[in-house]
């Protein structure tokens, strides 16, 4: 066996929590009565609303356009009567605006197969803008417009389009089960992408812990006939970072403060590239997508295919509801999905999963004094030294935690998680960086 | 909102590893007692009346201090990990007021006065020791024979490394070793450490001192919790294993005393250079309770791995030059308290290297 590849500095191994759900197939979530669908669920401008109180939409429909460089559309998965436009809290911590709407069970999408010779001719513009008119943003959590990040810039190559199928977060399998149910409409799916990219390697990254995933992509791929090279990855956390994974497969860095394409990669998680097949295949808008239901205190663990807008209580209910008292409702991953305390927040583009954790795995131990044990140090993906950053902030010296490269950390939680005084490092960086941009706008 | 439940939100991550800092004091404690259960063996019950005494005066201590100041942080561990140590620091026959005024001064004078677990720079348990041992010399030196040498005849109470520092002024320039001055003063070697060294030159092939083997397992006089070297690898052993501590500290301080006592500690003994008593000076002492348990302190140590090593370097070349060239006949703790006075210094200019700051080499791999 081949030594495993993975990144060099830091990483932790949490418990990995894969197995309430991994052999769950993906099932689908019951539409709403009423759906609550954001128009902000990307990075960047929120979409301007198409619609006002008192319309009635279709399944699919566009109901509101993006609105700046980094933006994305957004379309209703239901169709029914917009009850209100209104402003709703999401796990990210601010208010957006919103559409209400009454389900119409009638109203459903109709899929546009588009045929191979068809989607053949396309150039890689043409098929750009189809991705771009679907909606399509990166679901692995922070819902960067997928358009944005496909399009290269004048004077960048991409060498490689690497394939994010780490799903390194505790206790996900929306990636795992779609790469195991839908190896082909993937690799399919990323054949496009190395076409809109002008890619000249591809490579797939999946780690160790789902080697039934592997070997499922391996066979497809071998039978497809793509020249695609299947990489495993040694598991370790927080390997499916951008950073990591290219470091990871291609041993560079990307510069601090730079992009991916700077150094020739551009990467795509598996949700992603499912999405641009079912934008471009069948001509569908991105408004559903796999959210893993999970956590010690969810009766039966599962994975749901939902329509974006579905209230996570209607999920959880699917799921069998609470086996036990939650002390914690996450949206996403453990490591840096948002705890939320309303159970009709709607699912969005980049909500991987709903988990429902107790006691024992939150560890909410009190903060006690920092002993420098270096643990936050050892763990760092990014080389810094979260203790060292933590205390210059709690200083007010934010310029001084700047020079120690603050702004370089991505808010991963390695530090906070391993931290044995419980020390909340990552809510310190946070308020760091909020700090110097107040300072400097 | 949430059917009448009270759900907990707040910064991610949402989950925390289970490890806490109490529970870093309590692995720690849990490494040391096999060592401590040997010093009660050889040295008896009054000898686990002086590390109890030495536990109650810093958890005492620690309370006393903590109330005034509004504070419980006596569960924390660290309080009772000090006491243990300055217990294990103490000669068996040491009066006991010795040990309550080492573990005073470790709580009040040198943590609390810093603010507490964590501010202080300085090792506490070591402190206190020093702190002793230069106040109460005769106290400090009050040491006891091993039940592992009772009927030995000629067998004495001086420590190995004792009776070696004393004895070097009558060998200077004889061409001995320390084993061999050991040997020619005919100082006791227990049945344990005699049968050892046996083993070790019949099965193994290693010609072993009974002395060295004698250190190695603890059968000698000493402070109460030092004399196992064995004992104490053990209990860093675990510590590894846990994670709780890393290799760098002890290793670094270990190796790079036993290169400098393998060159230098010769010349002493006018044998020239590359000769000298690795094995009796790697076991004499507090050494490995030093470089494992009061070395690897997180408080006052660095904390980057390259910062441990420096740290571990410098701790392993002033111990061996105490140790060789000083008054005292020991001077691991002396060692790593200077030491600790480097740290904030290593930890400033050793810092790791951030990611995305490297020149990257375009076109490798090109396709």
């Amino acid at each position: 066996m081949l030594q495993q590849r993975t990144f060099r500095r830091g990483g932790i191994h949490p418990p990995d929590k894969k197995r309430l759900t991994s052999r769950q197939p993906i099932t689908a979530c019951a539409n709403p009565p009423t759906a609550v669908i954001p128009f902000s669920q990307h990075l960047g401008a929120p979409a301007n609303p198409l619609i006002s109180k008192g319309d009635v939409v279709m399944a699919g429909q566009k109901i509101g356009e993006s609105s700046g460089f980094i933006s994305a559309h957004i379309h209703t998965p239901v169709g029914g009567e917009v009850k209100e436009i209104t402003s709703i809290f999401i796990p990210a911590g601010f208010s957006v605006p919103a559409a209400v709407i009454a389900v119409d069970e009638e109203s459903a999408f109709q899929e546009e197969p588009r045929s191979a010779q068809e989607l053949d001719s396309l150039t890689p513009e043409e098929m750009l803008s189809r991705v771009q008119e679907a909606g399509v943003a990166g679901m692995g959590g922070a819902a960067f417009p997928a358009h944005v990040k496909f399009k290269i810039p004048k004077g960048k190559h991409a060498e490689y389009l690497i394939i994010n199928g780490v799903e390194c977060e505790p206790y996900l399998n929306a990636d795992n089960r779609l790469m195991l149910e839908h190896a082909e409409e993937l690799l399919t799916g990323t054949e496009w992408i190395r076409r809109m990219t002008g890619a000249g390697r591809v490579v797939i990254g999946i780690e160790a812990n789902k080697p039934e995933a592997l070997a499922v992509m391996r066979e497809a791929c071998g039978r497809l006939g793509f020249p695609f090279t299947l990489t495993k990855l040694k598991v370790q956390y927080p390997q499916g970072d951008e950073k990591q994974l290219i470091e990871a497969v291609t041993g560079r860095e990307v510069p601090s403060g730079g992009l991916p394409i700077d150094i020739g990669a551009v990467v795509s998680n598996v949700g992603t590239t499912f999405a641009v097949y079912e934008a471009l295949a069948k001509g569908k808008p991105l408004f559903e997508r796999v959210v893993t239901v999970s956590g010690e205190a969810i009766k039966q663990p599962m994975n749901l295919r939902t329509a974006v807008g579905t209230p996570f209580r209607q999920l959880i209910e699917q799921a069998g509801g609470f086996s036990e008292e939650p002390m914690k409702i996450v949206a996403g991953g453990p490591m840096m999905g948002f705890a939320v305390y309303d159970l009709d927040t709607p699912v969005m583009k980049g909500t991987s999963g709903i988990l429902a954790l107790t006691k024992k795995q939150v560890n909410d131990a009190v903060q006690t004094a920092c002993i420098s044990c270096g643990r936050c140090v050892r763990a760092c993906p990014m080389g810094l030294q979260p203790t060292r950053l933590y205390h210059l902030i709690d200083y007010g010296r934010y310029e001084d935690a700047k020079a120690s490269y603050l702004l370089d950390c991505k808010e991963c939680g390695c530090c906070s998680y391993s931290c044995p005084a419980k020390i909340h490092l990552v809510q310190g960086m946070r308020l760091g960086k909020r700090m110097l941009r107040n300072v400097s706008s | 909102m949430s059917e009448g439940k009270t759900l907990i939100v707040g910064s991610s991550p949402q989950i925390r590893d289970a490890d806490t800092t109490a529970g870093i004091m309590w692995h720690v404690s849990i490494a040391l007692i096999p060592a401590g259960i040997w010093g009660v063996y050889l040295f008896g019950l009054r000898s686990l009346l002086v590390i109890l005494i030495s536990i109650a005066a810093a958890a005492a201590a620690e309370y006393g201090i903590a109330r005034m100041l509004k504070r419980q942080t006596l569960a924390d561990g660290s309080a009772v990990l000090t006491g243990l140590l300055i217990g294990y620091n103490m000669p068996p026959l040491v009066p006991l007021y010795i040990p309550v005024a080492a573990s005073f001064f470790a709580i009040a004078v040198v943590k609390w006065a810093f603010g507490g677990l964590g501010a202080n720079w300085m090792n506490p348990a070591l402190a206190g020791r020093a702190f002793v041992f230069f106040s109460w010399t005769t106290g400090m030196n009050a040491w006891q024979m091993p039940r592992t040498w009772a009927g030995i005849d000629g067998a004495s109470s001086a420590t190995p490394l004792g009776t070696v520092q004393t004895g070097l002024f009558d060998v200077a320039g004889e061409g001995g070793t320390a084993l061999s001055y050991l040997e020619s003063i005919s100082y006791a070697a227990s049945g344990w450490g005699s049968s050892l060294a046996d083993w070790f030159s019949g099965t193994v092939g290693l010609n072993v001192s009974a002395h060295t083997a004698d250190l190695f397992i603890g059968a000698v006089p000493g402070s109460i919790g030092e004399v196992s070297a064995l004992l104490l690898i053990l209990g860093g052993v675990y510590l590894l294993y846990k994670r709780i501590i890393t290799w760098e500290i002890p290793v670094s301080f270990l190796a790079s005393f036993a290169l400098l006592i393998w060159i230098f500690e010769g010349t002493l003994f006018s044998r020239g250079l590359f000769s000298g008593s690795v094995g009796f000076h790697l076991f004499s002492g507090g050494l490995i309770l030093g470089a494992i348990f009061m070395a690897t302190d997180m408080v006052t140590s660095p904390v980057t791995g390259r910062g441990m090593i420096i740290y571990g370097i410098g701790a392993g070349f002033l111990t061996f030059l105490i140790r060789l060239y000083g008054s005292l006949p020991e001077g691991v703790s002396l060692a790593i308290i200077l030491m600790n006075i480097f740290v904030p210094i290593i930890d400033r200019y050793v810092q790791p290297k951030p990611y995305g700051f490297k020149k990257q080499k375009t076109g490798r791999n090109a396709a």
